[in-house]
């Protein structure tokens, strides 16, 4: 749990002096060092874990070694700057987008206060304008004639050892949610920057534990957990056992790794794995049935969530790369993907070109309603939301909305599926489908302009709760607004990240809101052949009328 | 100061132009060379820019989505902030340059006791942003009576527009005091709120104050210092074919403006006044979402990246996958290998 206690942040973040309470800064801001103390930085990797992915990528991960973020020897190699100046090179020759949005900013300030990492923290470095200009300077300085004529007149400045450490905090107080991209007049995103930022931080070896032993894990075991093939099998088909008790069903349908099946579904491997999570496998696995879909779920490709995404390119298409090799080894139709937001931002902007496209696959088409699904003709693989919104609508489930009247339910878009998809309507259509108690949040924290949870992009780890927690401090202090409105209790989502660390987030700032899929509260309206009367939910707690 | 050094940076160029059009050949210089320099270095600086940006290929297709997708039939798509068409991105780009469509949505946020955030409805930037552009535009346009001899027919009814509110002998173009009213908007807007200022570099505040300087000396020249016109229309056409020459008494503010001119031109394409040509070009904006119906190729894209194989993974795990009753490609060994877990680090991919 984090070390400021809520009652104590909830003056901190009003009153402490920050840009974002009104007090002004008195350092031009490269004066201002980065100074890394216990809270404020995510670990760095292990030894081991840095060597095993720099076996598989070489070049990529820089020099495995053991270092400390507070000390000020990092152990760098000695040419550290040649290769960051060289890889910004390499990448403004490979992105025309890093390039525009090195050239083009012009400071407006338009996405100062978009950033859910500036309303809770008040740093004026986490206003995206300042955090691209940490970049911006170094690129200046090097890259064009102006910085290299004026220096410091022109914006520019050289890399230093505190410039990288700039990179290293802010690059990773960024989740990559693209809100301020949404209001630059240019669509400078700084998702793009900080991307690249991690690239070259990883070109020298600066990287953190959290987003790199995951990724080993999904590399090898196929999910981040690091599951083992058998364990979860088992942890999936536990789930069978109390999906049994709630609904009086003991479903037949859950296998996994079977030829020939006609989908192949993947999920984000915290839903067999974590509460709220497991209530999401629930709901889908109660859909499968209910409809009778023949479908496959891989062990080997069991993991939605890219966590290379949060290092570089390559290691995202590596990862990725799973999912079309098993759909051909599997020989499945199509694939059809759980509730995950990095994994669709990846599926749906970065998987056809880097792994297609899959010609042994065809055009995705719901084999309950005949729907075909030709907005995913090339990369052929479908949302589970817009699956289960085509069903609804085709009227092929039997719904008991009723089921859902114990809960007072509120939707999040998670940043990658609004913002680098554009799925919003269908989560919507199926929660009102499905629950008669349905509440928008405020409209400027929403659909495109939704909030992040504050931790995406790897940064859901423990040592930086109290950073988390300010980060994710608009998108709780929206639930509060509906929760204080109208008795909203549970907030709905498509995010595996999402439903862990929001739970956390609501525990510190709204512990009377619950957090779960949206494919729960499918489940748990889904009336099913042979089923029991039905007195709790897939959470086992009372349905309404049932209480006591 | 930085806002000191982009204010010093301007009174010295317009000294510059003072002295200099007072020496021998000064005007000349002032009038003929550097402006056709400025020219120069502003075409050719501004295509080398746009070259540079297009010969990055752009490996994804990352359009920031501001609305619902194309998605099933009956769900409403948004295509403007969405498209998934060229006509739909042509849409979207028209409003983000003609209308500045994404400044439209600005926001302000406020943090309150509670704690409660806030956000306002905040359009002044887009409101002046606009007033600029467009009045900018327009006394561009309406300078290419001087340089067009017949004058440009579209100029007539742009200049009747424009100047309808006469008064007296001198027609006022409301363009000029628009511009020199928003620059000022812009100019204040970064000195007054304290993270704009702080965020602001001396190359934010140069053009502003350049831009604020011509357009005064323009007004200057029009309604205080007048200047004579059939002079200056004569350099103006010459200049426009290649015959330039100075034939009479002009007056020196006219040589401030042509100079900050000049500059303006030649500053452009190293500055982020470049935004101009960056506008048409961000692959946020100007991509169709698209992205799971139709291919997109990275011309760099690696083959050799691969990930690690099924084949592999089975291998590691077999025993534990034949045990918990999954299917597997190769069966166990009659003889059963000793157990073994390797931990990550050891098994990799090569």
């Amino acid at each position: 749990m984090a070390d400021t206690k809520a009652a104590e942040m909830k003056l901190k973040v009003v009153r402490e002096p920050s840009l974002m309470t009104g007090a002004v800064p008195t350092h031009n801001w490269w004066d201002v060092e980065a100074i890394f103390k216990p809270g404020n930085y995510c670990y760095p990797a292990k030894k081991s874990i840095a060597e095993y992915h720099g076996k598989n990528l070489p070049g990529l991960f820089g020099e495995p070694r053991d270092w400390e973020v507070e000390s000020d020897d990092w152990k760098l190699p000695e040419n550290w700057k040649e290769i960051i100046i060289n890889g910004i090179k390499e990448r403004l020759d490979k992105f025309r987008s890093l390039r525009i949005f090195m050239d083009c900013c012009v400071r407006c300030g338009a996405c100062a206060d978009k950033c859910h990492f500036f309303l809770g923290t008040g740093d004026p470095k986490n206003m995206p304008v300042l955090r691209a200009e940490l970049f911006r300077s170094v690129y200046r300085n090097d890259f064009t004639l102006a910085g290299k004529i004026l220096g410091e007149i022109a914006g520019a400045r050289p890399m230093t050892f505190k410039v990288l450490k700039e990179w290293f905090m802010y690059f990773y107080q960024c989740t990559e949610c693209r809100r301020c991209s949404v209001f630059c007049p240019y669509g400078i995103d700084t998702a793009e920057v900080t991307m690249m930022g991690r690239e070259l931080l990883h070109l020298v070896g600066v990287n953190t534990n959290w987003i790199l032993e995951p990724a080993a894990n999904s590399n090898r075991t196929g999910n981040h957990l690091g599951l083992q093939p058998h364990t979860f099998k088992e942890n999936a088909e536990f789930l069978l056992d109390d999906i049994e008790e709630a609904t009086g069903v003991r479903l037949q349908n859950l296998n996994f790794n079977r030829k020939g099946a006609e989908v192949l579904f993947v999920i984000p491997s915290a839903d067999v794995f974590a509460d709220p999570g497991i209530f999401t496998f629930m709901g889908y696995i109660l859909l499968f049935e209910h409809i009778g879909l023949d479908y496959t779920i891989s062990t080997y490709s069991s993991e939605g969530g890219n966590f290379g995404l949060f290092t570089n390119n390559q290691l995202m298409k590596k990862l990725n790369g799973k999912m079309y090799a098993e759909a051909k080894r599997l020989g499945v139709k199509w694939i059809l993907g759980g509730e995950c937001g990095h994994m669709w931002r990846v599926v749906h902007q970065y998987m056809g070109t880097m792994n297609g496209p899959p010609d042994f696959l065809e055009t995705p088409r719901s084999p309950i309603t005949g729907t075909v699904f030709e907005n995913a003709a090339s990369t052929k693989m479908v949302h589970i939301s817009e699956f289960t919104a085509d069903l609804i609508k085709n009227n092929r489930l039997k719904i008991d909305k009723s089921r859902n009247d114990h809960r007072v339910v509120t939707y999040h878009d998670s940043c990658n599926t609004a913002r680098g998809m554009g799925l919003m309507e269908e989560p919507r259509y199926i929660l009102n489908s499905v629950c008669n108690n349905y509440y928008e949040m405020p409209e400027n924290t929403i659909r495109e302009k939704t909030f992040c949870c504050g931790s995406g992009t790897g940064l859901n780890t423990g040592e930086i709760m109290d950073l988390r927690m300010r980060a994710g401090l608009p998108r709780a202090n929206a639930v509060k607004y509906v929760a204080e409105r109208h008795g909203v209790n549970m907030l709905s989502c498509v995010c595996a990240i999402d439903r862990a660390t929001l739970l956390t987030l609501n525990t510190y700032w709204n512990p009377e809101v619950a957090v779960c899929g949206v494919s729960e509260l499918v489940g748990n309206a889904l009336i099913m052949e042979g089923e029991k009367k039905r007195e709790t939910d897939l959470r086992a707690e009372p349905l309404a009328g049932m209480e006591g | 100061m930085r806002v000191l050094k982009a204010l010093i940076a301007v009174v010295a160029l317009i000294l510059v132009a003072l002295v200099v059009a007072q020496v021998p050949g000064g005007q000349s210089l002032l009038g003929i060379v550097l402006p056709y320099l400025a020219f120069a270095i502003f075409l050719g600086g501004f295509i080398y820019k746009v070259v540079e940006w297009a010969r990055s290929p752009v490996p994804f297709r990352i359009p920031t989505t501001c609305g619902q997708e194309n998605s099933l039939p009956w769900i409403k798509q948004n295509k403007l902030d969405c498209p998934s068409t060229k006509a739909g991105v042509v849409g979207r780009m028209a409003l983000e340059i003609l209308l500045f469509r994404s400044l439209f949505r600005n926001t302000r946020a406020s943090i309150h006791d509670g704690p409660k955030l806030a956000y306002g409805s905040n359009k002044w930037l887009w409101l002046f942003a606009l007033l600029f552009h467009y009045s900018f535009l327009v006394i561009v346009l309406r300078h290419m009576r001087l340089f067009t001899d017949p004058v440009a027919s579209f100029i007539l009814p742009l200049e009747f527009i424009d100047g309808f509110l006469e008064v007296g002998a001198t027609t006022i173009y409301q363009s000029s005091f628009i511009l020199l009213a928003a620059v000022t908007f812009l100019f204040l807007r970064r000195l007054v709120r304290p993270y704009l200022r702080y965020i602001s570099l001396p190359a934010d505040y140069f053009p502003l104050l350049l831009i604020f300087a011509i357009g005064l000396s323009g007004i200057l020249m029009r309604h205080v210092f007048r200047t004579d016109v059939v002079t200056v229309k004569e350099l103006a056409v010459g200049l426009a074919t290649f015959s330039p020459s100075i034939n009479g008494e002009i007056g020196v503010i006219f040589f401030v403006h042509i100079f900050l001119v000049s500059v303006l031109m030649a500053y452009f394409p190293f500055s982020k006044l470049m935004h101009l040509g960056g506008i048409f070009m961000s692959p946020t904006r100007n991509m169709a979402n698209n992205n799971r119906m139709v291919h997109h190729v990275n011309p760099w894209n690696d083959p050799k990246i691969k990930p690690h194989t099924y084949a592999a993974y089975e291998d590691e795990f077999r025993e534990f996958m034949v045990d918990a009753g999954l299917p597997v490609e190769k069966e166990l060994p009659a003889a059963a290998p000793e157990e073994k877990v390797p931990a990550a680090e050891e098994t990799t991919d090569k």
